[in-house]
């Protein structure tokens, strides 16, 4: 018994230890791994030095984050200070209630030449309850050896199965999946919500995804195609572009990017309604969200800065040395077609999709 | 039990082939659990046999996954995790589950069958279905993303195992033993500790290593609950088999593979020492 | 025989005394079991059945929007008029209210959200509408002007669903998971083909458990023959192997298959090594229904064996050489005699095996791919990514129910009380 005793007596002490420390814990919601990795850098590290009074815990939960949060509130016990979020994410939040709305130019820091928060980040605040950090896209890696001497290079190849065959994946997800169907189907990118808003046209996205359904992996999180690509599980897939970029550059894995049609979306923060540390955390967001931190990001992960004042100060990957603003979703090379996330269309037909989709996918 | 000598052709085949069948069978249910174990010292990031590796050069193999697993806070939280959690729930699902057993062994225990069904209802309830219920639950109450709440729900997902062992080893339990120490003068508190806690003991313990593994063993309710500070070593092995599939798995499970040798170990012996005791086997 | 009432010494009838003892020894009982008991109810019982009545709730939204749901109530659905400008007035009047509302229950876009599960086009209808009346509102006539934010407005199908959806208690959950709906004219009917999901998962969930549950017959009952005829010990050396399994990590044995199983790996690259296939046909055993069979075989083989070695156990030799001394073949002695003895136990192992298939998650999740997937994954995926918590809740029922029903079947089988491990 008296081991037990002090067993126990160990383990409450090792656990009250986390609760005890003396400087102010903000609880700040990411998606771990690379891009946490990455905030922690740019945002966490250089804050906390300054600040000592605060320590800033890295709660990788973003997946299923919403639902977490809503849950959270419903309680009215909410115990995260800051959250990443994909932007319909962040819309549905601030629709929820679950977020509290931001007056950017009163929060956060203008670009250095004076232009007010807003206007640096211009069209990107697609919310006012969110933030943006990023863009990033989503895109198509291939690998290089199992395509011969012609990459594609088109959005049309990744269903021509005569030229490239071979297992491709893509997410288990109406969204984005359906555009690039239409799109491979002669349908002018202007036209595809029109479209897609029709059940013929929802059916014509789907007869073209039939051409190559049986070919197709269906991913579910972001660095499943990299490891399928990776162990040549896939010719070519569709992904996050910064994991494409690790697979290339940091792992030397022979993997080419096909940007054509990369459809953009964007992250960032929102702060949770009936957050406990409200003001502090709004002090910190002013500092990680200003121009310089958002282009220091850029250094350790190859996704655009959401201010237009941080890209030209976006320079050299930190422990790779090459230059970052070639790999940015955003560059000229990479961006002559591009969609951005119809974030209106899904937020209405997300649901209703998704079950067309799955029941598609079960057929 | 030996071929008798006056089978036939057929029959000795038949014999043979039917230990052959066997062994198939034991190669599948041992093959996936042993070969995990070699795999772990792979020298490069896959999950299968290398050349250098199948001709037994040094070079395919190395220790990198192993260090990778102490050397990373991540995994050293999930341990340190995954032990604390199970220690309290073991505690307090096998305490309330023995008095539970003492209580349903007794004969004047009332609607016993619908008592029992419920206490071992968590182990018959889809995982998905109890996760969502007690996310809903343990979030209203404060409870979600603290330890506590995670010792409480696994402490109740792994009563039934304790449940379970301990009436087994009840089953058989005289009750005119209890009598006879009464009658030769001992109080109820000595009857406890000197005649039904040694008999029961090997199924209490069995229970608690049970109800230890089930802790350990548990990712959905920690997932929906938990949050990263309740990190578990089974939801990292679910996150990182999801996302990127490096060999430190491989290496965590090799452990996680010892030490379930040493349980069933333990088990096993416990097992004997009852059987032994009731006298149900010579020993 | 006196008739005088038998006593105990201190004259009280000893049906009294006993009658007293024998409650006294129930309440002790019951006193054992009660903390485990309540400690059950408390964080496994009530948690489940809170979450199971959100299957139905939908109170908040007539709560959000009191005045409207009062009106419309009165409206005539089939007149083919939208609803009056006093309906129009009485939402104009909510939404005013929801906005200033500091009660987090109070918010119009989560109600539009609700609505959207019924029929699409709701969430950006009542995020607009909400975005102006937070901006400061819309003046009279309130008819025009609501059409004029969205036209959806002016549709009398999406009234229709309004006037449907302010009950207190809804089936519309229900109905979605046996894919089922009202139409577009309020009658509930079945989806169109290309919307059906749930009703499929939920039959291939109990064909894959099925399946599961005869493979496992299959490949224990020999298995556990041979054990339960060897010597003890012999057969406990063996039994090592089937516990072994049982004792190890869920995971690690889901890793260990996907190691084994998927393209670049053990198996395929032995096969490829030894000639059986070519590099460029590699077999495709993970990610698809295949990947979650023989992985989910593997996991509960032992659930099988163990309760079919301690039925085999019991029975005793003599039963097959007395039917062989009688003439039978060794193929009727072991299936007229042996077989029909073991039933119990096929019994056991199977339901058990079935009852944890049909609830399984994890291994599906990590192995199942896309045609391997079961009704579990769904309703995580609709806890955590769709956020439609009473279909997820109304799913998880369903299956509740299918549990539930085994379990008493196993208990008419087997009896609760005599379940046993390892």
């Amino acid at each position: 018994m008296k081991l037990l005793n002090r067993t126990l007596i160990a383990a409450a002490v090792s656990t009250g230890m986390v609760g005890a420390a003396s400087a102010k814990d903000l609880v700040v919601v990411s998606w771990g791994g690379a891009y946490t990795a990455s905030q922690q850098n740019a945002y966490h590290a250089p804050y906390m030095a300054a600040n000592p009074d605060i320590n800033i815990v890295n709660d990788d939960s973003a997946n299923g984050a919403v639902a977490k949060l809503r849950a959270m509130q419903e309680a009215g016990n909410v115990t995260w200070d800051l959250v990443d979020m994909v932007a319909s994410d962040a819309i549905l939040s601030c629709d929820e209630g679950l977020a509290i709305e931001i007056d950017h130019n009163a929060v956060l820091a203008p670009a250095p030449d004076g232009t007010p928060a807003l206007e640096d980040f211009g069209d990107l605040v697609v919310s006012p309850c969110f933030i943006p950090q990023i863009v990033y896209s989503t895109t198509f890696g291939y690998r290089k050896d199992k395509v011969g001497d012609t990459p594609p290079t088109s959005i049309n190849d990744v269903f021509d199965l005569a030229k490239y065959p071979g297992k491709r994946s893509l997410e288990k997800k109406p969204i984005n999946n359906l555009e690039w169907a239409l799109l491979a189907d002669g349908v002018p990118a202007d036209k595809i919500y029109e479209v897609l808003g029709t059940e013929e046209g929802v059916d014509q996205a789907l007869a073209k995804l039939d051409t190559i359904k049986d070919e197709v992996i269906w991913w579910e999180k972001g660095a499943q195609t990299p490891q399928l690509l990776a162990d040549g599980e896939v010719v070519m897939g569709s992904t996050y572009n910064g994991r494409l970029f690790s697979v290339i550059e940091e792992e030397k894995q022979p993997v080419g990017m096909m940007w054509d049609w990369q459809v953009y979306d964007l992250d960032g923060w929102v702060v949770p309604a009936g957050g406990k540390n409200e003001a502090d955390v709004l002090e910190y967001l002013k500092f990680a969200t200003d121009t310089q931190r958002l282009a220091d990001q850029a250094k350790y992960i190859s996704y655009g800065p959401a201010r237009a004042s941080s890209a030209p100060m976006v320079g050299k990957h930190e422990s790779l040395g090459i230059d970052m603003a070639p790999h940015m979703p955003t560059a000229p090379d990479n961006a002559s077609n591009t969609l951005l996330y119809n974030y209106e269309f899904w937020a209405d037909n997300v649901d209703d999709l998704t079950e067309v989709f799955q029941a598609w996918l079960a057929n | 039990m030996a071929l008798p000598a006056y089978a036939g052709t057929l029959e000795t085949i038949w014999y043979y082939l039917f230990r052959f069948i066997c062994a198939l069978i034991f190669f599948f249910l041992i093959a996936p659990i042993v070969v995990i174990i070699p795999l772990s010292f792979n020298a490069v990031p896959f999950f299968t046999f290398t050349e250098k590796m199948l001709t037994l050069d040094p070079e395919g193999y190395s220790l990198r996954w192993y260090k990778d697993f102490f050397s990373n806070l991540n995994w050293q939280g999930a341990v340190k995790n995954s032990f604390i959690i199970a220690f309290f729930s073991t505690i307090i699902a096998t305490f309330l589950g023995t008095l539970a057993a003492l209580g349903l062994s007794r004969s004047e225990m009332p609607a016993k069958t619908w008592v029992m069904g419920i206490l071992i209802s968590p182990m018959i309830v889809p995982l998905i279905i109890s996760a969502a219920g007690m996310f809903f639950f343990y979030t209203s109450i404060g409870l979600a993303s603290t330890h506590v709440g995670v010792i409480l729900a696994h402490a109740a997902l792994s009563t039934p195992f304790v449940v379970i062992t301990v009436t087994a080893t009840l089953v058989g339990f005289d009750q005119s033993l209890i009598r006879a120490s009464a009658t030769l003068g001992a109080n109820p508190t000595t009857t406890f500790f000197k005649v039904i806690v040694p008999l029961i003991l090997p199924g209490v313990i069995s229970g608690a290593l049970f109800a230890f593994v089930t802790s350990f063993d548990e990712v959905v309710i920690v997932k929906f609950i938990g949050s990263y500070q309740q990190r578990t070593i089974p939801w990292a092995m679910f996150s990182g088999l999801r996302e990127s599939i490096s060999p430190t798995i491989l290496a965590v499970a090799t452990l996680l593979v010892l030490l379930s040798i040493g349980m069933l170990t333990t088990v096993e012996l416990l097992r004997r020492r009852n059987e032994k005791l009731r006298g149900l086997s010579p020993g | 025989m006196s008739d005088a009432p038998l006593v105990t010494v201190d004259g009280t009838p000893l049906k009294v005394s006993l009658g007293r003892a024998k409650r006294k020894a129930k309440i002790r009982a019951l006193l054992l079991v009660a903390p485990l008991f309540l400690f059950i109810l408390l964080t496994f019982f009530i948690p489940i059945m809170s979450m199971l009545l959100r299957s139905v709730d939908n109170e908040n939204v007539a709560y959000t929007l009191p005045n409207t749901a009062d009106l419309l109530a009165e409206w005539d659905v089939d007149s083919g008029d939208l609803p009056d400008e006093a309906v129009f007035a009485a939402l104009a009047a909510d939404f005013k209210a929801a906005t200033v509302s500091k009660e987090d229950d109070i918010n119009a876009t989560k109600v539009g959200t609700r609505f959207n599960y019924e029929k699409s086009g709701f969430r950006s209808m009542f995020r607009k509408t909400n975005k102006i009346f937070e901006k400061g509102g819309v003046e009279p006539p309130y008819k025009e002007a609501f059409i004029k934010i969205n036209k959806r407005w002016g549709d009398a199908d999406y009234w229709r669903v309004m006037q449907r959806e302010m009950r207190g208690k809804t089936d519309s959950y229900y109905l979605a998971a046996v894919d089922s709906g009202y139409t577009d004219d309020g009658e509930r009917a079945m989806n169109k083909p290309g919307k059906r999901i749930y009703l499929k998962l939920y039959g291939r969930t109990l064909g894959i458990s099925l399946l599961i549950t005869c493979i496992c017959l299959l490949l224990a009952y020999p298995v556990a023959y041979l054990l339960s005829i060897l010597k003890s010990r012999t057969s406990n050396l063996l039994m090592i192997l089937v516990l072994l399994p049982f004792w190890t990590s869920l995971l690690v044995r889901t890793s260990a298959w996907i190691a084994l199983l998927q393209k670049e790996g053990v198996i395929n690259s032995v096969l490829v090594s030894i000639g059986v296939i070519d590099d460029a046909n590699r077999l495709l055993m993970i990610h698809n229904a295949t990947g979650t069979i023989i992985a989910m075989v593997h996991v509960l083989l032992p659930f099988m064996i163990l309760p079919l070695y301690s039925v085999m156990k019991t029975i005793p030799p003599s039963y097959m050489r007395a039917a062989r001394s009688l003439g039978a073949t060794p193929f009727t002695a072991f299936t007229k005699v042996y077989m029909p003895n073991t039933v119990p136990g096929i019994g056991a192992g199977a339901i058990l095996v079935f009852i944890l298939a049909i609830g399984y998650y994890i291994t599906p999740a990590l192995v199942g791919g896309q045609s391997g997937t079961l009704i579990s994954n769904e309703i995580a995926r609709h806890l955590e990514t769709s956020l439609n918590w009473g279909l997820a809740a109304a799913l998880g029922a369903l299956l509740l129910v299918a549990v539930f029903a085994l379990y008493l079947v196993y208990d008419k089988i087997v009896g609760i009380d005599n379940m046993k491990l390892g």
